[in-house]
């Protein structure tokens, strides 16, 4: 497949966005773009607005002024079927999971396919099952409940939903929260797998480190209610803004920039 | 001669096979809108034997549910142990199903779900889990005793606060609702019995029907039932959240019991409560009465407040008062019960709301049924 050397529309271009809870303004005058095929991470201290931000994109959050157009599309005001066509484009992985309690793991998955297609039943059992495998779970999984899930089964079990109907972008809020080193890891390279192999764009609020430095294409820095650094990690380490020198100039931020760059 | 199979008739947009002899073409989009309308029934049956080619040069497009189709047509193909090259593919096609097939292959054949079980053994299991979960309201029952005894050598450790904080949402809160009903009740009583009355002429009995009827047995009934719909669930629904959330581990583990807290407080402040709104109801309904005695039979509120004293006894009066702790310790344990038998998230808080809103409305109305029995069976019928 030739790629064009035309320059496409990013996938998401945010201008002057504003939001607010009540009288607290979130972001202020916030710009951001999001390429084709990239993996963009949001990051910034507890508060600076990430989940908000992603909230706003995903059209569960109603911006006081601004733009977004997801695939050249403008959601601010959007109508209801252009809005549900659209969902069926992008997938959302929910930081505390939010699958459904009453539904098994296969049935979550099939949740989206059967809202959003006309495949027959044996098709979307077959295709969850695929997705459920693709998350890296174990077969058995397909059957259990979300309570009967560990914490690290329960984000794969959430990811298998997000990935139900192939979406070419996808929002991962928090995605390696609470779990240990070896399925961050694990889930880090799926990610990039995905992202490689279907030219997946991936949105992903973390703090994660080590997913900032290996499983990042650009990171974008909130603080101060807009975007203060958007750059690839290694640039963005460097940048001189207070707030972003703080982040990173802690142990930890230090200890995985070692890391990192032993390892390149 | 080639013959030339489409499915489904050539479209760019969708998913399709070109069959050319021993040689099968993949074109168009095989995406999940692409392979939409794909079943690969359509196919006309492969050759018996010899080498086939998958060719998926055409292929524009691949994601993964069309990379499962792929292969569901690749083990369709190889069924009967024919052999089948995939060739042609794009280098990131080829990626993306090789990566479909692995992870399949790692996560193993997916369990089918189990099969609903047959009625017998659905029978069996209802029968044994109304059973367990009798004996464990007994158990539940019987730790809240335990505590409340506890309580006793140790009153300063009681939560008065949260007593008092129950009294006013279960007791204050309710009285206006509790005022518009039973003012209803008696209204509809002293018009449904005052004309029958009014028939023979007997005007004057309407206090005794009121009065009695509704101080025996509807006003504690009615308030009780309002109670276990209104406070009841709130219960079931308050403590079944914070079972979802951790919190009443949270309170476990700073030390204070949840039964202490989160129960014997409610179940006292309801003890108080409902005697107290059942005295309000008998008012409020003999009032309706009254308001209807007046106006549909003549009886003027001088007649009937002269005739009350004479046809209600005190006996009356405080076996409806006295059946109202009953009910209220009723409903106290089973919302807070049927709370920490909450497991899992939201459907479950639902679920548990709806039995004990049903069991605490039938423990009360068989209670009041053993108490009919009972207190007729020693000879208190005035």
């Amino acid at each position: 497949m030739a790629l064009s050397a035309v320059p496409v529309d990013p996938v998401i271009q945010i201008r002057g966005l504003r939001t607010r809870y009540g009288a607290t303004v979130i972001h202020d005058n916030l710009d951001l773009d999001v390429s084709q095929g990239e993996i963009v991470a949001l990051v910034g201290g507890s508060g600076s607005g990430k989940t908000t931000l992603v909230r706003a994109v995903i059209m569960l959050l109603k911006p006081a002024a601004g733009s977004i157009r997801l695939f050249g599309q403008e959601i601010v005001g959007i109508g209801t079927g252009a809005a549900f066509r659209l969902r069926r484009r992008f997938g959302m992985l929910f930081q505390q999971g939010a699958l459904f309690g009453s539904l098994t793991v296969r049935e979550n998955v099939a949740v989206p396919l059967r809202e959003h297609t006309r495949l027959p039943a044996r098709r979307i059992a077959e295709i969850a099952d695929l997705k459920i495998a693709l998350a890296g779970l174990p077969a058995d999984a397909g059957n259990k409940l979300p309570r009967e899930l560990s914490g690290g089964m329960l984000k794969r079990a959430s990811l298998a939903r997000a990935l139900a109907l192939d979406p070419a972008l996808l929002f991962l809020d928090e995605p390696t929260s609470g779990l240990d080193p070896v399925s961050a890891g694990a889930f880090d390279e799926l990610v990039a797998q995905l992202n490689e192999s279907l030219g997946l764009t991936v949105v992903m609020v973390t703090h994660d480190l080590d997913s900032l430095w290996h499983a990042s294409d650009r990171v974008a820095f909130l603080g101060e209610q807009r975007v203060i650094g958007y750059a690839p990690m290694a640039e963005l380490v460097m940048a001189e803004h207070p707030l972003i020198r703080a982040y990173f100039e802690g142990p930890r931020g230090r200890a995985a920039r070692e890391q990192a760059c032993t390892a390149k | 001669m080639t013959t030339s199979v489409s499915v489904p008739p050539a479209d760019r947009d969708v998913a399709a096979v070109r069959r050319e002899q021993d040689r099968y073409r993949c074109e168009g989009r095989w995406t999940l809108a692409g392979v939409e309308d794909f079943d690969i029934q359509w196919l006309s049956s492969p050759p018996r034997s010899g080498e086939l080619t998958l060719d998926g040069s055409g292929i524009q497009a691949i994601d993964t549910t069309g990379a499962l189709q792929l292969l569901t047509l690749l083990a369709a193909l190889e069924r009967d142990g024919r052999q089948v090259r995939l060739v042609g593919l794009h280098e990131e096609h080829r990626e993306l199903v090789e990566l479909v097939r692995e992870r399949r292959a790692a996560a193993g054949e997916p369990t089918p779900p189990p099969s609903p079980p047959g009625w017998l053994e659905r029978l069996g299991r209802g029968v044994w889990h109304h059973l367990r979960r009798s004996g464990d309201f007994l158990a539940f029952v019987g730790e809240a005793a335990l505590a409340l005894g506890w309580l006793l050598w140790h009153p300063r450790r009681f939560r008065w606060r949260a007593l008092f904080g129950n009294i006013e949402t279960a007791g204050v809160h309710a009285l206006p609702i509790v005022a518009l009903l039973a003012f209803m009740m008696g209204v509809v009583i002293a018009y449904q019995g005052g004309r029958q009355l009014e028939f023979y002429g007997a005007n004057i009995f309407i206090v005794e029907l009121v009065s009695l009827t509704m101080l025996r047995e509807l006003a504690p009934l009615i308030t009780a039932i309002i109670v276990a719909g209104r406070t009841g669930s709130s219960y079931t629904a308050q403590i079944g959240t914070m079972q979802v959330t951790e919190e009443v581990d949270a309170l476990r583990t700073i030390g204070i019991p949840p039964m202490n807290l989160l129960v014997l407080p409610k179940l006292l402040a309801l003890v108080v409560a409902l005697p107290l709104l059942t005295l309000f109801a008998d008012a409020l309904s003999v009032f309706g009465g009254m308001v209807m005695a007046q106006t549909m039979l003549d009886v003027s509120y001088g007649d009937f407040l002269d005739r009350f004293p004479q046809v209600v006894t005190l006996t009356s009066f405080l076996i409806g008062i006295g059946k109202a702790p009953v009910f209220a310790a009723i409903i106290a344990l089973v919302g807070c019960y049927q709370g920490f038998q909450v497991r899992g998230g939201a459907d479950s808080v639902g679920r548990q709301t709806t039995v004990s809103v049903v069991q605490s409305i039938f423990l009360v109305i068989a209670a009041d049924a053993l108490f009919s029995v009972v207190l007729g069976s020693v000879g208190l019928w005035r």
